[in-house]
Formats: C-alpha cells, structure tokens, sequence
C-alpha cells in the first residue's frame, strides 16, 4: 500500500508575537515544530505499513526551512520526504492548499492511502484533507483515531463524533483526517537518525508540478483578508491580587460566594 | 425557486431535530440577509417532513428540505452530492455551516467541490460597505483578528462554531417549506456505517452556567479541578493545550477550535490567555483567573485575577468551600 503523509511545519504559537501599530505577526526568530496532529497522522501510517507493508512518504509545503522537519519524520520511520517548495505556492487559503497538495499527490504518482492531521495548530481550518479528497476525487474519513485494512481495497475508519463514535468503510483510494492525540507517536530510532541527516529531501517546484498557475498560492486563493482589527476584549475589572495561597483562596471563596455559585 | 444571491444556512439534523448551532447560526443569518438585501434559506437533508416543518419555524424566509427515506446518517459523497445539486441551482451569495465534525467534513469538500472560498471558525460575522459578508478570525500569538472576505466567488462558505450566536426563539408562524425528493438508493453512499457507539455521557459546555477551566500550568491534573468544580456546581473545560495533551476529552476544549462559553462565572486555572482560548470565554459574565506569571494575558480577560501557584489555592479554596 502507497501511503501519503501531509505534513505541516507550524510556529510554536507562544513564541509568536504580535505587533499592533503595525498589525502584522512577527515570526522572525521563532522556534517551529512538526504540527503535532500530523504526528499521530504520520504513526497510524507507519502502524499500517507495520502491519501490511507498503510504503509511506511524508509530503509538506514550504519553504526549504522545512527540511530539517521531513528528515524527523524519516527518523521516526517514514521511507520518504517530499517538500513543495516555490514562491508561487505563498499565500495560499485552503482552496489553493489543498489543489497544492493535490498536485503533489499526482505528481508522486497518485497513492492508496493520504493521511492528514485533523488541522494545524495554527491556521486551524481543518478544511484541508477534505479538500485533497475532492481535488483527487477520493473517498474520505476525517476525525478519525484508528484505521484498518479489512480487505485489501478497503479502508476501516473510526471517527469521532459528538455523541460517539461511527466506524466506516469506505473505498481506497482514500484521504483520513486522523485526531491529535489519537495515538502515541513512537520514538526517534536512533539507527534511523544518521540516515536520514543523509538522506535526500526531494524538492518539487511550481514547474515540476505542471499545476495550473492560476490556481497555485495567493493567485489561486477566493478569500482575502480584508482587515486586521484588535480583538475587542470586554470590559474586565482587571483586578489583580498576588497573596498566599491561604488569603488567595479566601479572597476566592468569598468571591464565588458573592457570585452566588459557592454556599455562604 | 429561490432568488439568486440569497444566504443560505445548512441546518444538521439531529435526530428528529438539529443541532443547536445550526439556528443559532440561523439566528443571526437572518439580520445578515437583511443587511445584503437578499432572502434568508435554511437548507436540510434527512428524512421526515416534520423536522424540516419545525425548521421553518426559526426565521428563514424559505427551507429547502431535501427528504428521503435513506437519509438517516450522514454521508460525505451523498451530501456533497446533494448539496451541490441545490447550490447550483440556486446560486447563493452566502452558505454557513456549523462547525460540528460532520459539518466541516462536509464544508470542506463543497467548498473545493464549488471551486470557492471557505472561512473557518469565525467568531464574528458583518457585512461590509461593498456588501461581502466579513468573517472574523482570531490570529494566533493574541490580540489581534483577521477579516476575510470571498469577494469573487460564491457562494462564499463559512463555518460557524457552536455557542457564537444565540438561538432565535421559535416564530409561530412558519416560512415556506420546499421539499426536495432526490431519487436515491444505497449505491448514493460512498461509505458504509459497520458500527455507532453512542458516547454514555455528552458534554455541552455552551450551556453550563458555572465553568472551571484548566490550562498548560494544571500539569494534567484534572482531578484537582473537579473538586473544585463538584463544589460549585460547575463542569469542567479546558484549552487546547490541555486537550491535545489528553488530560480531558476533546469536547471540553474551549476557545476558537473548541466552543464559545457563556457561563455566568468562569474560573480559568493555568490558563496564558492566548487570543485563541479567550475568544471562546469572553461572554462570560464573571472571569476569574489564576496563574503564576504576573504577565500572562489572561488577566487582561479577567474581572478578578490571583498571581500564584494554582495547586495550593486551587486545594485551600476547596478545603474552605467543603467546610463551609
């Protein structure tokens, strides 16, 4: 079985800071990490291939900043990174990510199986891998915390819901959207650690992906922001007390008290 | 036939009835059409003519309620299918969809299906001076949102989380109800349901009047934060962190991926404050906050604030409150 893991390197949200005169997010000198979703998107398909075989390629969009993220990914035990890179792929919304990615798909010569992280920590949008199952026209699972192969061509997904969970079966090729959280990624194997510093990371620019321009990065993107604003926050009192621990917890008592939510 | 350029809200079934954030979504719609100047549509798939005549009772101008017995689950490809068939039609300005599990599986793949733009999780929604429909999303680091519009294509769809707006209350005289019967059988289903356990309890944190909610600096333990939230009759929430990191269920998770809150008293513990969680508990009557860093931003968000280390005054607090 072909496996696809779409992979997304995310800034570590509290490192980001925001500057308000300008409205803009400052990323220099921020650390990043692997979208922790994709992690345990990446696990399930490692746990299938353990299970079945295969072959599992991690794929990512950005810049080539990214490399030393897809070569953790080899660490942990993917056979393959690929990282669409070119400026052209910049400013893309979810419509243009997901054709993106799609492309890549193709480009890979298509797969069985496309795993995502259900959404990135920081975009969020979670529109993503449903995205790439419509652009390839695959079936498609998404919240999902565990996967089967019954019978070779079909797929067993459990999905999360609000009031419990629905297990389906649905026909590969397929796009899952796996949980964070949904499994315990294994550890770096530190055998694999020397190789993959070697390995190669294969880079596919806009030309080699031969997608339509128009509908590559911001150019390919309907939406557009509009504005930036400050978040409006309520009226607060903003009272701030620093005391002990025993005056803390009775300034606290007696405030739930007043609020009517603890007895007098 | 509906008039092009209307604003249409996808009510998810429930059930015999629909989820909550589907008319609260409704709700608002409805002063968003009159602004554009275009009819409200409510728009369901299921089976039974009742829900959708009850539907027609929460201030669309016009429900189309695509009806067949089959219709009982959800299915990614049938309502694709579906959904496609209508909006082609139909031409819409607007779609809005909750942002439950199987509607943003479904709003992420009509949106690529319709080749148009999608706004995820908005937590507010206007209309601006060129009369696009602005979604609202707070940007990650904090204090600062984005507006996005989809000037050039429609419909343009956004989703919705629950507890943003605030359901209407049922009108007594009903709009119109047009019933769409497709003509489908089982082979309209991409998947097949092998399985559904029904979750023993569901939580629903949008309706709790009391919240004690934990953050990054609980260090997972939640127990602590259930005596505290046992005595005053509170349920417990949490921040993304705190979900991602397994410590409570997902569906506690508060803030722009999570729910909108409004609680009448909201006791935030080891929570940073990041704009992400704070959307989700500004409603809030009374905000109460503890963490150790005097700088976090969750004291901006709070009416009464303590520096301290949560774990003494989160136990001293419910040994005071048991003995009372």
């Amino acid at each position: 079985m072909r496996t696809i893991v779409c992979l997304k390197v995310v800034p570590r949200p509290e490192e980001v800071r925001v500057n308000l005169e300008a409205k803009t997010l400052e990323r220099s000198g921020v650390r990043s990490v692997i979208n922790p979703a994709d992690l345990n998107a990446l696990e399930i398909a490692l746990a299938l291939r353990d299970r079945h075989g295969g072959r599992v390629t991690v794929l990512s969009m950005g810049p080539p900043s990214f490399e030393p993220y897809l070569r953790v990914a080899l660490a942990v035990g993917a056979d393959e990174a690929v990282l669409l890179s070119d400026r052209a792929f910049g400013g893309a919304d979810t419509l243009a990510t997901s054709y993106t990615l799609a492309e890549g798909v193709r480009t890979l010569g298509g797969a069985d199986l496309v795993v995502c992280g259900e959404e990135s920590s920081d975009g969020g949008t979670s529109q993503v891998p449903q995205g790439i199952a419509e652009w390839l026209g695959f079936s498609q699972a998404t919240y999902v915390d565990s996967l089967e192969v019954p019978v070779v061509g079909t797929l067993r997904a459990r999905r999360v819901l609000e009031d419990g969970t629905e297990t389906l079966e649905l026909p590969l090729p397929a796009v899952v959207s796996v949980l964070g959280g949904a499994n315990e990624v294994r550890f770096i194997d530190y055998d694999r650690w020397s190789m993959a510093q070697q390995a190669s990371v294969r880079v596919i620019d806009a030309a080699a992906l031969g997608a339509d321009p128009a509908a590559l990065g911001l150019k390919g993107s309907p939406t557009v922001v509009a504005g930036l604003r400050e978040v409006r926050k309520p009226g607060r009192r903003r009272e701030v007390l620093t005391l002990a621990p025993e005056a803390a917890a009775a300034r606290l008592a007696e405030e739930l008290r007043r609020l009517g939510v603890a007895h007098a | 036939m509906t008039a092009a350029g209307a604003v249409w809200v996808y009510a998810e079934r429930h059930g015999e009835s629909f989820r909550p954030v589907s008319l609260e979504i409704l709700g608002h719609a409805r002063s968003l059409a009159s602004e554009l100047g275009a009819p409200l549509v409510a728009l369901t798939v299921g089976s039974g003519e009742g829900a959708a005549n009850e539907l027609a009772r929460y201030g669309a101008d016009e429900v189309v309620a695509v009806d067949h017995p089959l219709l009982v689950r959800y299915d990614t490809k049938l309502f694709t299918d579906l959904l496609e068939h209508e909006l082609r039609d139909a031409d819409p300005s607007v779609l809005l969809l909750g942002a439950t599990r199987d509607g943003q599986d479904l709003a992420g793949r009509i949106a690529v299906r319709l080749r148009t733009g999608l706004t995820a999780h908005v937590t507010s929604l206007e209309v601006n001076a060129e009369k696009h429909l602005v979604g609202w999303v707070p940007g990650f680091g904090g204090g600062i949102e984005a507006g996005v519009v989809c000037p050039n294509r429609r419909p343009a769809i956004v989703t919705v989380r629950p507890g943003v707006f605030v359901a209407p209350t049922p009108q007594s005289i009903p709009g119109a109800v047009r019933f769409v019967r497709p003509p489908i059988d089982d082979r309209a289903f991409g998947t097949r349901r092998v399985a559904f356990e029904l979750k023993g309890t569901s939580v629903d944190l949008t309706r709790s009047e009391v919240l004690v909610v934990g953050g990054r600096g609980t260090d997972g333990d939640f127990a602590r934060l259930q005596r505290l939230a046992h005595l005053i009759g509170a349920e417990v929430g949490a921040t993304r962190v705190a979900t991602d990191s397994g410590w409570v269920e997902r569906e506690r998770m508060i803030g722009q991926t999570g729910v909108v809150t409004r609680p009448k008293v909201a006791v935030i513990l080891g929570a940073s404050g990041a704009v992400q969680f704070t959307v989700g508990i500004e409603k809030a009557g009374f905000v109460i906050a503890v963490n150790r860093d005097p700088d976090a931003p969750i004291f901006e968000s709070a009416d009464l604030g303590v520096v301290g280390d949560l774990a003494p005054i989160v136990d001293r607090l419910v040994k005071d409150l048991a003995e009372a």
